[in-house]
């Protein structure tokens, strides 16, 4: 019987170089549900995204997608599991030298050998899915933000993954499109049957769609639960952050010298 | 002042070092793009789009270059070999100019500047804007996919380009020489059949134009995947393609030279 997560990650700690981005990291995303990792901008959100879809190798500890440890397979084990993994990227990644049609129709073409006609059928299936059948012909330079974003999904989820990724898939919209494309989020995965991970500062809009919340600050998990129970607490990060508190444990200073120092109102010390 | 000296040694070995860590990057990418290049060939049509964004696009300036090229070779010959009494030399001297060197390396120099720079422009947007993240996720190998294409459509329509900018160049030289000056027009082209041998002269030059192809499509690809993905980067990775890919053809020229035509 498959483990009711469909992504679990253990212990696990990232280094670029030698900074530490992520550390002692644990983490379940159960299967079928809409999962958010929030936090700061530069905490680590979209670097754990690329540890579990292979792009990135962990210093210690494990991720494990559909029982299997993602970092350990061979490059042809990675792009199977990859043809189930769905990635909506922060400004959707649109390929600009191809037209909407062909961007969404990218993977069934490389991966399949389904005939053309097949294919229309199938784009244009996703395309009305996210309400742009009608921009088919469109390229990439003349949609707007909003679109290229519902496009990116059409194209993510062209092959009816498992596992759906989304980096900052708020970020820049107008609060229509923000509001369209979370709800296209949460019907998505449930009209799948997919499992859907969620990186994301923006706390209104995802708090509405989401499953369970985890917290992320300076590369570590700090807090964990669903929508309801993050609302309620009243720890000093996650409420500055919940409700957009300006000052609190996250400063507003970027630490350095003292300010009459800075500017030699006093002397400095030497 | 102790501290100085150090300071700068050691800035010189880490310069050092990194510049061979990057060659041997460089080296290791070449090594994949081979490796990786069995899709340009099963799906050709990938590199036939590649040849048509790479070489026919070039051909508006490759012709036109040429032409003033042989143009220019046919006043300056003329007004050299009439001293002598030997104008009717002429064609020789433009042919054997533009097949044996100005056709190979001028074409390279130029392909270096018009379809160089644009694909790292190409592929170091790519890159900044995800796309090349977004075709890994897609479980479709960048290298195999977009790199390896772009790269047999550089190497295969070079030696093309450099043919056609010889081509104009001799056209150009027949213009001045015999429309314009007079030169004996069965002089023109007899001397140079006579003159130009296929094997050494021309096999050589389409070989030069090869290599050239080889040299200046690789570092422009390799720029654009290496490039830091801003704006800044992705500019200055454009400026070091046409830099880095000129030095490249004009010192490869004179290797090729050397082992081609010594003694001859």
């Amino acid at each position: 019987m498959p483990s009711e997560n469909l992504v679990e990650i253990r212990s696990l700690d990232f280094a670029y170089d030698v900074r530490p981005v992520l550390q002692g990291i644990q983490m379940d995303i159960p299967r079928g549900k809409v999962v958010a990792i929030m936090g700061l901008s530069g905490c680590g959100k979209t670097t754990l995204l690329r540890l579990i879809g292979g792009q990135l190798r962990p210093s210690a500890g494990e991720v494990k997608v559909a029982g299997q440890a993602i970092h350990t397979l061979e490059p042809d084990a990675l792009y199977r599991m990859r043809r189930r993994m769905g990635m909506l990227f922060q400004f959707g990644a649109l390929f600009t030298d191809m037209s909407v049609f062909d961007n969404v129709a990218f993977q069934m073409r490389e991966h399949s050998a389904l005939p053309e006609s097949l294919i229309r059928d199938l784009v244009l299936l996703k395309l009305e899915a996210v309400g742009l059948r009608g921009a088919h012909d469109l390229m990439p330079s003349e949609l707007s933000g909003g679109m290229a974003r519902r496009v990116a999904l059409a194209r993510a989820t062209a092959l009816d993954p498992m596992l759906m990724m989304y980096d900052e898939p708020f970020a820049g919209l107008d609060t229509i499109s923000l509001g369209v494309i979370g709800n296209l989020i949460r019907h998505l995965n449930d009209a799948l049957g997919a499992t859907s991970i969620v990186v994301t500062h923006d706390v209104q809009e995802s708090l509405k769609i989401v499953d369970y919340v985890y917290f992320m600050s300076a590369g570590r998990v700090i807090a964990q639960g669903t929508p309801a129970e993050i609302r309620a607490l009243d720890t000093g990060f996650v409420r500055q952050f919940v409700h957009g508190e300006i000052d609190g444990p996250m400063p507003f200073h970027y630490p350095g010298a003292a300010y009459a120092a800075d500017l030699a109102l006093e002397p400095a010390h030497a | 002042m102790l501290e100085r000296a150090v300071a700068a040694i050691r800035g010189t070995g880490h310069r050092v070092v990194n510049a061979v860590w990057r060659m041997g990057y460089a080296s290791r990418f070449f090594l994949a793009v081979l490796t990786h290049s069995g899709m340009s060939f099963r799906r050709f049509n990938l590199t036939i789009k590649e040849i048509y964004f790479a070489g026919v696009l070039s051909l508006i300036i490759i012709l036109v270059s040429g032409l003033f090229v042989g143009m220019v070779l046919g006043l300056q010959g003329y007004e050299t070999l009439q001293k002598y009494g030997s104008e009717s030399a002429l064609g020789t001297l433009v042919a054997l100019s533009l097949v044996r060197e100005l056709g190979p390396v001028l074409a390279a120099l130029l392909f270096a500047s018009r379809a160089g720079s644009a694909i790292t422009a190409e592929i170091g947007l790519m890159k900044a804007t995800e796309q090349i993240s977004a075709m890994e996720m897609m479980a479709v190998d960048p290298i195999a996919r977009v790199v390896a294409p772009r790269f047999w459509g550089g190497v295969i329509s070079m030696p093309l380009l450099a043919a056609m900018f010889s081509a104009m160049g001799v056209f150009g030289g027949y213009l001045v020489g015999v429309v314009l000056i007079g030169v004996d027009d069965g002089q023109f082209w007899a001397q140079m059949q006579t003159a130009v041998d296929f094997r050494h002269d021309v096999l050589n030059g389409v070989l030069k134009s090869f290599v050239f192809g080889i040299a200046v499509t690789a570092i422009a690809l390799f720029e654009g995947y290496d490039a830091p993905p801003t704006a800044e980067g992705v500019s200055h990775a454009t400026t070091r393609t046409v830099v880095t890919s000129s030095l490249a053809v004009l010192a490869l020229d004179f290797i090729l030279t050397a082992f081609m035509f010594r003694g001859m």
